[in-house]
């Protein structure tokens, strides 16, 4: 099917989408890859007014150094985060997870910070983000403001960002020396995650010295698992240790029944896929 | 309407459309490039499948005003001089291909999965076409197909002339 | 002309299609493409809801809006748009009721076409729905087979009074095809019992469907995106009060069938109407949403099945009673669908007694259909699931109890206990092929120590020997089985005055080959070369007489057709060839093309240059008909049985569930093979689906009757990255009937595959206690059976 009708006003820098988001109001979106969007406008499901294209805003495009951390634009795509050296040097969950969204064109077009304000809870970068400490750049009418991953994520399909708002980047804490996995689970290659565990650990002489856990799909927002994390920590960098500290996995979790799984499928798996990450993390698997 | 300028299989075109206007409609029904097709609506088949400045894109998930000042092939633009992609010419080498609805869509991810893998194991290809559905093949054929074409753009052969039973 | 040397033959070589030439290039003709002077475009509003009355319905808004030219509600169109036809009244008293193209008062699935809107392009028609008004109070919603037809159910159909369609019964004894089925289970040593739920599946064409409608012309032209053109010619005929050779059909490229382009079809007949209404040429293509819910489903049984057995392994009888769902109406075949399992569940082997019992039933849902198999899927699954089951209750190895009652080669022709003739086959030769390429016993070895040591990955074995009947179908049969039908095909040949050959099939192929085939087969035997062979299809204009693709009834009955017409063509040259080498026209031999006196080498005639002197007519004997060209219509006299071995090999991931394929090997017979490549894909996109079956789909409608599963997000077709590579090959027990020794082989993939993958999973959990994981086999499932609990969940 065609979407309903639409204005499209394509924007040259950050301020002039938060003009433009201002001009269309309520009924106005922000594209940028269109790889959630465009599906959900053909299906009807969503019937903007105007479509506010961010795709080529230069502030909003490419990967840097800032300080300790790198900086990804949001209307980087995919393929480009998942390709480049820095991000593969001191953000390599993020690298490894992006590997796993959708398929190759999907990677070509949609972009990091689309999935991430699409905030959809079987979207793999929700949980890797805030397992990567993630800060969020937004800009708005009254400029802009920075919000961790762990405020970010407000519910299903929800975000922090309010409708005259755009996401402009996210920040990322270098991680240097830490190993990282992503655990996807799906029924089909093509489906959206049923679970998926997002795990980085730094070893220190033989020991866990600091752990991030994050899980997909078990919950309405992405979900810190804190509880294994602090089971890990100081512990032995073993698959038993790790075994023993992916028990948690589930504790704090809410995850739905839906066609694909139950719950307590989900809750199950997220222990299995917890450990299996973490083992692959700790470069023990 | 939004006005847009796009390159399709080397030619420039300028049009009005509507902003809503997808680029697979726009092909297929603006300029008549009727060999890309539509078969869902939710992204999932890859029917769709052109390259958007050399890389594969769904073609059902992206304005035509997204492509404006950009660069487009679709499989009519793929064989040079009547000699057929190496992919087009593996597909029909191995039998990649039944019903055909797919086919330009599978062709298409092929060319530019094999741009960025051009000596991929059997498992990379078939993750490679993970965006693309068959109904007919069992992917079997394809695999094969895509495999052989790499072999064949490595060692830098251009396709034989189209033979007389596959004229371009 | 002058004679050519010998050339290979063409049947059995590995011909690259024809077809492919467009299909790779985009040079394609699907419906979709098809632009016309002044078309307007149809958009379908349906419904949202899976039962309800419609009690009040307005499509002003929507007329009034910009670019639209009509719109119109099933009230509006009641006093003609009739009935969407049901061809297969199984009994006399099936339940049969009305099916209109747009409801009129009443909805009864999710999807129903309610009202229609006519627009100068396709984005107004489908804006313009969002303005039609409409009213639904809602009416209970039947969705479990059992409990609609319980006493005091809710009615799909109210005027009806029940929920069956129809009881349909088949018992050896009666029908004096075998011995008494109580008999035989009262002498049994072992009954083993089981219920397999077949899910409903949906066929997932790639191509969407599209119908474009042109009354412009002396006759009304409808593209369509069909497998049965000249059956959609002769309904649409009878419908529409058009007389049938004012209508045209085409099917242009078709992409992709499966069975689920069996059908006259709602929106074909919208388009019809509202091209009519307007006098201008009208487009419809469906959306994959659109699709999914209004297309036909398949499957979609619960399937009771009991054998009884002697200790030794020897099976005595079978009995099977089965619910068919229907869906809300009856689909052109849909009735008829278990009938054709129902000849098969006596599969491969030598039951003395069967009894089959299968009832029809209503509910809110879409309507199911022919799919890939249709019915012979479903029996096979049971019997091959069961023969396992049977082997484990006597100790015995699978395939040992399959071999001690299946048909052995030198038995055939077999008359079977369902009172079919088995033609040929040797069940032995494709089991031992398959074995070997398999390694069973180096499997069952390792099976055994990952058992021993408690791997967390099991492995499982699974066999599935399967038959299927091919070849739909001779015409008497048909019709002692109501169907409304024949089962012959129609094949002409047309000799041009240059050498080259032009031929019509009645068959409608939508990717299996057919032109690249039949000019395999045409080649051969009139001794032209391949490329000078243009195969005509899919137009009721040129190919004027069929009966269209499905049930793998292409080949075995339309290339026979094709291989008579050849030989009538042969005959008609003798004579032009006899004069032209002034010889008695029984002194001629032909042979590689060429016309001969008998017994004497050197230069002959062509029918090439027979086919040159029939057209100037010169010069021809008296009496002689300046014609070359023939027809032929083949009606078979019995079904063709292919066979076939394949084992799958599964690796259980026990703490996740997730089933990964680890080795699968299909042997099939499937006759004579013309196009060695053709036949391979055909068995590598059949076996994909059935493993599809096993595996990925199901449709799944929630307690509403919302179909939970109704885009691709949701129906998870299986990409290549879900799958495996597959080891195939195949043995050869030509059909015994006809000349061409062939059998068919398009839905053999799907029918074998399903049982041999469910068997494999329910192996490697058997010594968890487990015996049944119900279709998909996700991880959750199997998950479940391997750890909560002993058996089914």
């Amino acid at each position: 099917m065609i979407p309903s009708k639409f204005d499209y006003a394509k924007a040259t820098s950050v301020d002039d989408a938060v003009r433009l988001l201002a001009q269309g109001g309520e009924d106005a979106k922000v594209l940028a890859g269109g790889q959630s969007l465009l599906p959900l406008l053909r299906l009807r499901l969503a019937a903007p007014t105007l479509l506010v294209d961010v795709g080529s805003v230069p502030e909003m495009t490419g990967i840097r150094y800032d300080g300790d951390a790198i900086v990804i634009g949001a209307s980087t795509t995919h393929s480009d985060v998942l390709n480049n050296a820095l991000v593969k040097q001191y953000a390599a969950l993020v690298a490894k997870a992006t590997a796993t969204v959708a398929d190759r064109q999907v990677r070509h077009r949609g972009t990091f910070g689309g999935s991430l304000a699409h905030a959809d809870p079987a979207g793999d970068l929700p949980a890797v983000a805030t397992a990567s400490d993630a800060v969020f750049t937004i800009a708005g009418p009254n400029g802009r403001r920075q919000v961790p991953a762990s405020q970010f994520f407000v519910d299903y399909l929800t975000t922090a960002l309010g409708p005259d708002e755009v996401l402009v980047s996210v920040r990322l804490p270098k991680r240097a020396g830490w190993g990282a996995h992503y655990e996807k689970f799906n029924r089909t290659a093509q489906a959206w995650a049923m679970v998926g565990v997002a795990a980085a650990v730094r070893r220190e002489n033989g020991h866990i010295a600091e752990a991030a856990v994050g899980l997909t799909n078990m919950g309405s927002v992405p979900i810190r698992a804190r509880g294994v994390e602090s089971a890990l920590v100081g512990g032995a960098a073993s698959a038993e240790a790790i075994g023993a500290a992916a028990a948690h996995a589930s504790e704090g979790t809410n995850p739905t029944s839906d066609v694909s799984a139950s719950a307590e499928y989900r809750a199950h798996m997220a222990g299995v896929l917890t450990r299996r990450a973490l083992v692959a993390a700790a470069g023990l698997g | 309407m939004a006005s847009v300028s796009v390159t399709v299989d080397g030619v420039r075109y300028d049009d009005d459309v509507e902003a809503r206007t997808l680029l697979v409609h726009y092909l297929r029904e603006n300029l008549g490039k009727v060999g890309t097709v539509v078969g869902c609506d939710t992204s999932n088949c890859g029917a769709c499948t052109v390259l958007l400045n050399g890389r594969s894109v769904k073609s059902c998930s992206v304005l035509a005003v997204q492509a404006d000042g950009q660069e487009v092939t679709t499989v009519e633009g793929l064989a040079r001089d009547g000699v057929l992609h190496p992919v087009q010419q593996a597909f029909h080498d191995r039998h990649a291909l039944q019903c055909g609805f797919c086919t330009p869509g599978m062709i298409m991810a092929a060319v530019s999965f094999l741009s960025d893998e051009p000596n991929p194991t059997g498992e990379q290809i078939r993750e490679g076409i993970e965006g693309n559905l068959c109904r007919c093949t069992g992917y079997q054929n394809i695999v094969r197909a895509i495999s052989d074409a790499a072999a064949a753009m490595r060692s830098g052969d251009t396709a034989q002339p189209a033979a007389t039973e596959v004229a371009v | 002309m002058t004679v050519t040397d010998e050339r290979p033959a063409e049947v059995g070589a590995p011909r690259r299609r024809k077809e492919d030439a467009r299909l790779i290039t985009g040079r394609t003709n699907w419906t979709d493409n098809i632009v016309l002077p002044g078309m307007h475009y149809m958009a379908v509003l349906r419904s949202p809801v899976a039962h309800a009355r419609i009690s009040h319905i307005d499509v002003s808004a929507a007329r009034s809006r910009s670019g639209v030219v009509d719109a119109f509600t099933g009230a509006d169109i009641a006093d003609f748009q009739g009935s969407l036809p049901c061809a297969w009244p199984v009994t006399p008293d099936m339940v049969h009721p009305n099916r209109p193209p747009l409801a009129v008062d009443e909805v009864r699935h999710v999807g129903e076409p309610v009202a229609v809107v006519i627009a100068r392009s396709r984005n107004a028609a489908v804006d313009a729905l969002e303005a039609i008004d409409v009213d639904y109070e809602d009416l209970p919603v039947v969705l479990d087979m059992e409990a609609a037809l319980a006493e005091g159910a809710d009615l799909v159909h109210s005027d009806k009074g029940t929920n069956k369609s129809y009881t349909w019964i088949f018992e050896s004894g009666a029908a004096g095809t075998g011995g008494s089925t109580d008999e035989a289970f009262a002498q049994a040593e072992v009954v083993v019992k089981r219920r397999y739920k077949q899910q409903r599946l949906i066929p997932s064409f790639m191509e969407p469907r599209s119908v474009v409608v042109d009354p412009t012309g002396d006759v009304i032209t409808v593209w369509s995106s069909t497998q049965i053109p000249h059956i959609t010619r002769f309904l649409m005929s009878l419908l529409t009060g058009t007389p049938e050779h004012k209508v045209r059909i085409i099917a242009p490229d078709v992409g992709g069938g499966f069975g689920g382009k069996i059908g006259v079809t709602a929106e074909e007949m919208l388009s019809f109407f509202a091209a009519r209404r307007l006098g201008k040429p009208v487009k419809y293509t469906e959306t994959r949403s659109d699709s999914l819910v209004s297309a036909h489903h398949g499957r979609d049984q619960i399937q009771d099945i009991e054998i009884a057995a002697k200790r030794d392994g020897t099976v005595l009888g079978l009995r099977v009673n089965l619910l068919a769902n229907m869906g809300a109406y009856l689909g052109l075949v849909a009735p008829g669908v278990p009938l054709l399992g129902a000849f098969m569940y006596n599969a491969i082997y030598k039951f003395p007694a069967y009894r089959f019992e299968c009832s029809g039933v209503f509910t809110n849902t879409t309507i199911t259909d022919a799919y890939r198999g249709a019915g012979r899927p479903e029996a096979t699954y049971a019997i091959e699931r069961l023969m396992d089951e049977l082997a484990v209750e006597l100790g015995l190895d699978p395939m040992e109890v399959r071999r001690r009652n299946w048909i052995r080669h030198e038995e055939f022709p077999f008359t079977t206990v369902a009172g079919l003739t088995y033609d040929s086959g040797n069940y032995e030769a494709a089991t031992d092929k398959a074995m070997a390429l398999f390694g069973y016993d180096a499997l069952r070895a390792e099976q055994a120590s990952r058992r021993a040591s408690g791997d967390q990955v099991q492995l499982g074995l699974g066999i599935s020997t399967y038959t299927e009947m091919c070849g739909l179908a001779p015409s008497r049969i048909l019709g002692a089985l109501s169907y409304g039908a024949g089962g012959w095909e129609h094949a002409a040949v047309r000799m041009l005055p240059t050498g080259k050959v032009e031929v019509v099939t009645g068959s409608s192929a939508h990717g299996q080959g057919h032109e690249t085939a039949w000019s395999q087969i045409v080649a051969d035997q009139l001794g032209v070369a391949f490329e000078d062979i243009e195969v005509l299809h899919g137009d009721t204009r040129t190919s004027v007489k069929g009966l269209d693709t499905y049930g793998s009834r292409s080949l075995a009955v339309g290339g026979i057709a094709l291989y008579q017409a050849c030989q009538k063509v042969i005959e008609n040259a003798k004579p032009v060839a006899a004069h032209m080498l002034e010889c008695d026209v029984n002194d001629v031999e032909f042979s590689n093309g060429s016309f001969r006196v008998r017994g004497t080498p050197g230069e002959g005639k062509t029918l090439g240059d027979c086919a040159l002197a029939v057209f100037a007519a010169h010069n021809l004997p008296d009496g002689i008909e300046p014609n070359l060209d023939a027809e032929a219509v083949y009606d078979p006299t019995n079904f063709s049985f292919p066979h076939g071995t394949h084992l799958c090999a599964v690796e259980i991931d026990t703490e996740t569930g997730v089933t990964k394929i680890r080795k699968y090997v299909a042997v099939d017979d499937v006759g004579r093979v013309v196009n060695p490549l053709i036949v391979e894909g055909q068995i590598h996109g059949g076996v994909v689906q059935g493993i599809a079956q096993a595996l990925f789909e199901e449709a799944v409608y929630d307690g509403s009757g919302n179909l939970l599963t109704g885009s691709f997000v949701d129906y998870t077709l299986p990409s290549a990255a879900d799958l495996v590579e597959l080891v195939t090959d195949r043995t050869e027990s030509p059909a015994p009937g006809h000349p061409l020794g062939v059998k068919g082989v398009g839905e053999a993939g799907a029918i074998a595959s399903t049982p041999a993958v469910v068997n494999a999973i329910v192996d490697a959990l058997r010594p968890r206690g487990v015996n049944d994981v119900e279709m998909p086999c996700t991880p959750e499932r199997v998950w479940r059976a391997a750890n909560l609990s002993g058996g089914a969940q």
